[in-house]
């Protein structure tokens, strides 16, 4: 029996590790960076040396606290550490120091809009441990059962990793991903790590089951996503998979399954056949995180206005679109550049300018993959270009070639504008020169004008915008040539 | 006394401190005396000649130029084999790090190093400090002093027996349920197990990450407080070291135990005790009450589960701990087919029989399912034996049992059976499972077999001085009456 797709139910829950930003390793002196010559950092202590013992990180334990401030969770008063055994090589103490029953924040929740309607995702915890190093397995199929030798790098072993786990509230593949751009974004505005998906510093996995009606679903891990997109496709896929599976009465089966992104399909992993047993138990040489009352409170004072608040906040205040509003809030790089800008501009206002960095400037960004902390531009000089299209000095076309001068060169609007000779010309007495010019050479379509066909006016606006080699300020030029030709 | 290893480090201290001997003399003395006795005893698995004399050297330099080396500079020492010592070998006595050459120096040894101690080697131990009679090192075994036939107990046998034949003149060993007290008894030495976090655990190769701690051997009480001193003390290196001003053990000796209330535990001190034993214990007991203590009986029930909840705690702290031991990155490796066969070759091929047991003991006591009922429970009835002997500090300043039941066994009579081995702990294991503090000081030899008796004085966590008092106060008035101190080193 088949049931219709409308009746099928996705069910999908996320787990998302975020290595923090922190100067040096969770539990050792060791810098933390990405990349580098293979063990160039690491020491005894992130090695497991014999006779070792790890130090925590109070850094590290500070931002996890505000990640789960952030994400509205309860924060314990007693958190510890456990150990997480198993055996792996790229696992120096063959143990992970995690956290287990107690973890730092539980029981929080993300707000975020999907499609113009509120959504809370509930956060069922937040955890720290630590990193692992990385294995290359060489031959055979990169396994490591049959590689023919490994390879070990243990400079990210011990990097502070916080490890996010939301409830399973999440029913569509779009709604996952813009869970992970929210979660991204809070991260980022947060200060807490880079979170690029690229490095390896945001990793998103995920769960995923659909159900029919009178069949229950099978839960699927999703692993291998390294882009947002991606995390959007292979949700997509493994939905359909699923679906496709139920309605040919297909036996699912509960696994883990790599995302390719080439191809675009899941690939079968391991078969979960029974679950592994990580004899947890707690970290004999670590002590209870008790924080302070005292402590919380400042860190809950410190936190920053997260993205969603400022976002309403400016389509209240400011009035802008939701679009602008989104990708304006999207990072602390440009809901700042943005708040820069605002605080500088003379002419211009909010709506306008929120326009352009939303539109114009984040889309060259994103042209060429960089950054807002890689802007050459400051925010008082895209003021000025701000001003100057609002001013009227320079028009809109003008005003989009100088900003893709300005961030080549990151030199001010006003030096470029004058060095292309491209100062929009609104002085009446120079423009009624070639209108009337413009005028005697296309007699016959200002002759229609004045007998009241409007239709041919634009040729006579863009026969000016030419002679003025597109300088000429289209709304002086239409009004003069209204007066001239009585037409209103 | 002529010979300058016969000396105490308080003695010698002070020599040295006069001028009237150097560093290099001592050093030369005791290093004389440990390679004329060590085919005897076996106590060292490395004996480190050359840094030693250098760095009496320097200490010799140091005050021959006017600066002050510290009180205690120049006092040659032993360290156990699982305190890891940068460029120096460091074993675990194990086949597992046979070749294991550090890159850096335990906090403990490095206290010592800045008190200018020379170091004289690396004793002996049961692998991984994983039992009572040293016959459990991958390398040898280690003699008693008193009748080269018997054991000298362990973990830390070698240490133990290297201070009482005199081959160091005093050393450093570690405590997980009774390595320093048991041996120090079962070798006629003094031996201290210190309240856990007084010393830094940073560089002692892991057994038990929860009870390991270390502490001094020496002949006299005097000694065992300035070791002490100088080695105790909060560490950044570990987080579970204790955030305090340690007072000096040294200036805490004198006092007496007049007034003091003494408990004797009555589930140690009664069935089951070598009859020698019980004799030489009953005996320093009359001395304190004589001294002017209060001696009394207490009662501590949960004492009864002491070895049972040590062996599933200790154990499941060891599986994680030599979890590390993978041929990855150090230590030995035999090559496999793949990773998983290399890392189980390897962990099949470097361990010995006990710790293998003791892996496994863990495991199974870790695992999903057997947790609550095992690890759990066992953490329950710690909690049940801290409680005894919170009630028993509200009655007594200090607790007294004998350190170990009987006295030192042969080669060989509890290798075969591991639950006799692991009950000669039972005095031990109460106090490093309630983290608290416990000396044990000789009081005698066993009429029937000769054989050294130790007390074991304990206190609450952090009040060695009260237990430093009681035992110096001991020392002193028992010392008169059996003052033989290095044994003959025969086989009987």
């Amino acid at each position: 029996m088949t049931a219709p797709s409308a009746q099928f139910v996705t069910t999908i829950g996320l787990e998302i590790h975020v290595e923090l930003k922190t100067r040096t390793k969770m539990f050792c002196g060791c810098p933390v960076a990405f990349g580098g010559e293979p063990n160039t950092r690491v020491c005894p202590v992130c090695l497991g040396h014999p006779g070792t013992l790890p130090v925590p990180n109070e850094k590290a334990i500070e931002l996890t606290n505000k990640i789960a401030m952030a994400l509205d969770c309860e924060i314990a008063p007693h958190s510890i550490f456990h150990r997480k055994n198993y055996f792996y090589p790229d696992m120096p103490k063959n143990y992970q120091i995690s956290q287990y029953d107690i973890p730092i924040g539980s029981r929080g929740s993300l707000d975020m809009e999907v499609g113009g309607e509120s959504r809370w995702i509930g956060i069922t915890r937040v955890h720290l441990e630590e990193d692992t190093g990385k294995s290359v397995h060489v031959g055979g199929g990169g396994r490591i059962r049959e590689a023919e030798y490994s390879l070990e790098d243990f400079n990210r072993a011990g990097t502070p990793l916080v490890e996010i786990v939301t409830e399973p509230d999440i029913t569509s593949a779009e709604e996952a991903r813009v869970f992970a751009q929210e979660l991204r974004s809070i991260l980022e505005f947060l200060d807490v790590s880079d979170v690029r998906m690229e490095e390896g510093s945001l990793r998103i996995d995920a769960n995923i089951s659909v159900e029919a009606p009178g069949r229950s679903g099978t839960k699927v891990e999703v692993k291998n996503m390294n882009s947002m997109r991606s995390v959007f496709r292979a949700l997509e896929f493994e939905e359909e998979r699923q679906r496709n599976a139920l309605m040919n009465e297909e036996e699912l089966v509960q696994m883990t399954r790599h995302w390719d992104e080439k191809s675009g399909v899941t690939i079968p992993g391991r078969v979960k056949e029974y679950a592994f047993d990580y004899r947890y138990f707690p970290e004999p040489d670590l002590t209870p995180i008790e924080p302070s009352i005292e402590w919380l409170r400042q860190l809950q004072e410190e936190l920053p206005e997260l993205p969603i608040a400022k976002r309403r906040r400016w389509m209240e205040e400011l009035g802008l679109g939701p679009y602008d509003a989104q990708v304006l809030t999207s990072s602390p790089g440009v809901s700042v550049f943005f708040e820069e800008t605002l605080e500088a501009v003379k002419d211009a206002n909010p709506k306008q300018v929120a326009n352009w960095v939303a539109n114009n400037l984040a889309g060259a960004l994103s042209d060429t993959g960089e950054r807002f902390s890689d802007l050459k531009i400051t925010p008082s000089q895209f003021a000025e270009l701000m001003d100057m299209v609002a001013s009227g000095e320079i028009n809109a076309s003008q005003g989009k070639e100088i900003l893709s001068a300005m961030l080549l060169t990151g030199t001010s609007p006003g030096s470029i504008a004058e060095e292309r000779d491209m100062r929009q010309v609104s002085d009446r007495g120079e423009l009624e020169a070639v209108v009337d010019e413009v005028i005697s050479n296309n007699a016959e379509v200002a002759d229609r004008i004045r007998a009241g066909d409007m239709k041919p006016f634009g040729v006579l606006v863009g026969a000016v915008m030419r002679a003025t080699q597109g300088k000429a300020n289209a709304a002086v030029v239409t009004e003069i040539l209204k007066e001239k030709l009585g037409a209103s | 006394m002529s010979e300058l290893w016969q000396h105490t480090a308080g003695q010698l201290s002070a020599l040295l401190g006069t001028g009237e001997v150097s560093a290099v003399d001592v050093t030369e003395s005791v290093l004389e005396r440990l390679r004329s006795v060590e085919d005897d005893v076996k106590a060292f698995i490395t004996i480190t000649e050359d840094e030693a004399k250098a760095k009496a050297r320097k200490v010799d330099e140091m005050r021959s130029a006017g600066e002050d080396p510290g009180p205690i500079a120049g006092v040659p020492v032993a360290l156990k084999d699982i305190f890891v010592t940068k460029g120096i070998r460091s074993t675990a006595a194990s086949k597992i790090l046979e070749n294991y050459v550090p890159g850096y120096s335990s906090t403990a040894a490095a206290r010592c190093d800045a008190a200018g101690l020379p170091l004289l080697g690396k004793t002996n131990l049961d692998e991984f400090a994983m039992g009572s009679s040293t016959e459990n090192s991958a390398y040898f075994e280690t003699r008693n002093p008193w009748n080269l036939s018997k054991v000298p107990g362990g973990s830390s046998g070698g240490s133990a027996a290297a201070v009482a034949s005199g081959q160091a003149v005093w050393a450093l060993g570690t405590d997980t349920g009774g390595s320093i007290r048991q041996p120090a008894a079962l070798c006629g030495v003094v031996g201290v197990k210190p309240t856990y976090g007084l010393v830094s655990r940073y560089g002692m190769i892991a057994f038990a990450s929860s009870l390991d701690q270390a502490g001094p051997f020496t002949r006299d009480v005097r000694d065992a407080a300035l070791l002490l001193d100088a080695i105790a003390g909060q560490d950044p290196k570990d987080a579970t070291s204790l955030p305090i001003d340690h007072p000096s053990y040294a200036a805490s000796l004198e006092g007496g135990v007049d007034g003091m209330r003494i408990g004797v535990v009555k589930e140690l001190a009664g069935e089951g005790l070598q009859e020698g034993v019980k004799i030489r214990f009953d005996e320093a007991v009359s001395v304190l009450e004589k001294l002017g203590a209060e001696i009394g009986e207490v009662s501590l029930p949960s004492f009864e589960y002491g070895i049972d909840v040590y062996y599933l705690i200790a154990p499941a702290e060891a599986s994680s701990n030599l979890a590390r031991y993978d041929g990855v990155r150090y230590g030995l490796r035999v090559d496999g087919e793949d990773i998983v066969q290399m890392n189980s070759k390897t962990r099949a091929a470097g361990f010995g029989p006990e710790v293998k047991r003791r892996i496994m003991l863990g495991t199974y006591s870790l695992s999903a399912g057997y947790y609550d009922q095992y690890y759990g429970k066992a953490q329950k009835a710690r909690t049940l034996i801290i409680r005894d002997f919170e009630r028993a500090y509200g009655e007594f300043d200090l607790l007294v049992s004998p350190t170990s039941p009987t006295t030192a066994f042969g080669f060989g009579e509890r290798t075969d059976d591991p639950l006799t081995m692991y009950l000669s702990d039972i005095c031990n294991v109460p106090t490093s499972l309630a983290g608290a503090a416990a000396i044990s000081v000789p009081c005698g030899l066993a009429p029937e077999d000769q054989m050294p008796v130790g007390i074991q004085i304990m206190a609450k966590a952090l009040d060695e001085p009260t237990m430093f008092r009681a035992a110096y106060a001991f020392e002193q008035s028992f010392r008169g009456r059996d003052s033989q101190i290095f044994p003959e080193l025969v086989s009987r």
